[in-house]
């Protein structure tokens, strides 16, 4: 059992026009095994400083980040990071970007490039194992990112606004695979977003961040992901009226935050 | 000035697109044919601008060396060898001071008063100082072009570092990697493209340097076979001289261009 707990967090600091800003005012949730947690929020409430306090990579002002227990003290691979865009290594090739983990740890060629062929077959990208990144589609590229964060065997993925720069159909087909990775890998997930629907469809849990301090003002339970994963129509899930009703709900948590 | 439609199927495309291949040839032709009259119809005398055919023949008969103390290709190993030369030790220092400079708050603070003040003084002006602290002999040539080199080149290692994305040091960070292997796999590769740059523009400022330094003080180079050749009103020699030096220029920059595609092919397409 894995478990990932926020637990008053708090972060503070001095923007470059030397304005003091609390970018997070003392937010908790805890996380475990199979959840998928979507962040929700307009910029600037809080979700990246979320992540990269859960990532390692800034430290909070006050509270912890624990994950199974211990906590947290610098970026490491048991949180995988998947970002929104300029993330991959161009010098490398697709299976060496997702081998680079592995790289790191001196495992061996022959079972790194092994382990990187069976995630890349995850996103189904196997058959450009040998191209270079920088020739492929934005979706594409976000699939590699995908699979160079599951090649280390994380406990966590951590996604920021992993398809916040694609096209709404590659977008849509995205979310779709993101669901399909999460049910066979059965991995925490935390996925930041700013689209309502995307949160909703996605979210086994979700949470609304409000600026300024950034803190969550709304949680809710959902179940359209699973109710994807078993019918297999992700717009037979979003046309519903239940999915809407929902998706409005959370439409008006967020402007009433933001007023 | 008007500006040209572009093509046929892009008539608005950006101005600085595509080229005329026919229109290049035929400059270049007209430009060598006006040379050939000049000389074939005694419109400018020999001694001023000798004829392509007489330079031409001078190029072939350069190897006897009696006029300008060494064949042409013994001044012209003497100038390569001591660029390449130069150009080697200033890369052995230049990329690890300037990648240093990129990563380490306390040596950028340390050497980037130094470096931006000597960087922009015209190595013609120092000259003069390294021969008096060097003499005329090869000590003096390497220290000049190593200097002259060094500081494009540590700039734009510098510049390189900086030329990584967060996202990637995070993502490396985030996959494991200690501080030691973020800067040999992540940021060294990053700053490639700009040291690439960095060593094109170095070699260029290394070449016009030497054969300057070669006018002032040389036994062999084409600096000094041009110079030499002045003096006897070898007008043909030092035609050859230019075009040799040219030459060479251009072919240093072309293969510099080729170890571009071959090592960043990524280079402007991320």
């Amino acid at each position: 059992m894995t478990t990932l707990d926020v637990d008053n967090l708090s972060v503070r600091f001095t923007s470059p026009d030397g304005q003091d800003v609390q970018a997070l005012g003392g937010v908790s949730f805890s996380m475990s095994d199979g959840q998928f947690w979507v962040a929700l929020g307009a910029s600037g409430c809080g979700k990246t400083t979320m992540l990269n306090s859960i990532a390692g990579f800034l430290r909070p002002t006050a509270g912890e980040v624990r994950l199974n227990g211990k906590s947290i003290a610098g970026p490491g691979a048991d949180r995988g990071v998947v970002f929104q865009k300029h993330a991959l290594f161009p010098w490398l090739n697709v299976a060496e970007n997702v081998e680079f983990a592995l790289r790191m740890r001196g495992i061996s060629k022959k079972e790194r490039r092994e382990r990187a062929m069976e995630t890349l077959s995850l996103v189904g990208l196997e058959e450009f194992s040998s191209h270079p990144v920088y020739q492929l589609s934005g979706g594409m590229q976000q699939r590699v990112g995908v699979a160079r964060a599951l090649a280390s065997d994380p406990d966590v993925l951590l996604m920021d606004e992993p398809l916040g720069a694609l096209d709404a159909f590659t977008r849509e087909a995205m979310q779709e695979l993101l669901l399909k990775i999460w049910d066979k890998t059965r991995k925490m997930v935390f996925f930041i977003t700013h689209s309502v629907e995307e949160a909703v469809f996605l979210g086994s849990h979700l949470l609304v961040f409000s600026p300024r301090p950034g803190r969550i003002v709304h949680r809710a339970e959902l179940d359209f992901c699973r109710r994807y994963l078993e019918q297999g129509d992700a717009r037979a899930v979003k046309s519903h009226p239940d999915f809407i009703r929902v998706r409005e709900d959370v439409l008006q948590a967020v402007h009433v935050s933001h007023a | 000035m008007s500006v040209t439609p572009k093509s046929p199927t892009n008539p608005f495309g950006p101005p600085a697109l595509g080229n005329l291949p026919w229109v290049t040839a035929t400059c270049g032709l007209v430009l060598l044919a006006l040379w050939w009259a000049s000389a074939e119809f005694r419109w400018v005398p020999p001694l001023f601008l000798p004829g392509p055919v007489k330079v031409f023949q001078t190029f072939l008969s350069l190897n006897n060396g009696d006029v300008t103390g060494g064949t042409l290709v013994e001044h012209a190993a003497a100038s390569l060898g001591r660029v390449v030369f130069a150009f080697v030790l200033a890369a052995l220092t230049a990329i690890p001071i300037g990648l240093s400079m990129g990563v380490s708050r306390l040596v950028r603070s340390a050497l980037d008063p130094i470096i931006e003040f000597y960087r922009p003084l015209p190595p013609l002006a120092y000259l003069p100082l390294t021969v008096i602290w060097f003499g005329i002999g090869e000590t003096q040539k390497l220290v000049l072009l190593t200097l002259a080199i060094f500081a494009p080149l540590a700039l734009s290692a510098r510049a390189g570092v900086r030329s990584v994305a967060i996202e990637q040091l995070h993502a490396a960070y985030s996959m494991g990697a200690s501080r030691r292997q973020v800067f040999f796999h992540v940021i060294l590769p990053a700053a490639l493209p700009d040291i690439l740059t960095g060593m094109r523009i170095g070699l260029g400022f290394g070449w016009s340097t030497l054969v300057a330094a070669e006018m002032v003080a040389a036994q062999q180079g084409l600096g000094q076979m041009v110079l030499n050749a002045s003096s006897f009103l070898r007008t043909d020699i030092m035609v050859v001289g230019i075009v040799v030096i040219g030459a060479i220029a251009y072919s240093f920059d072309l293969a510099m261009r080729w170890l571009e595609i071959r090592l960043v092919p990524w280079k402007g397409r991320t």
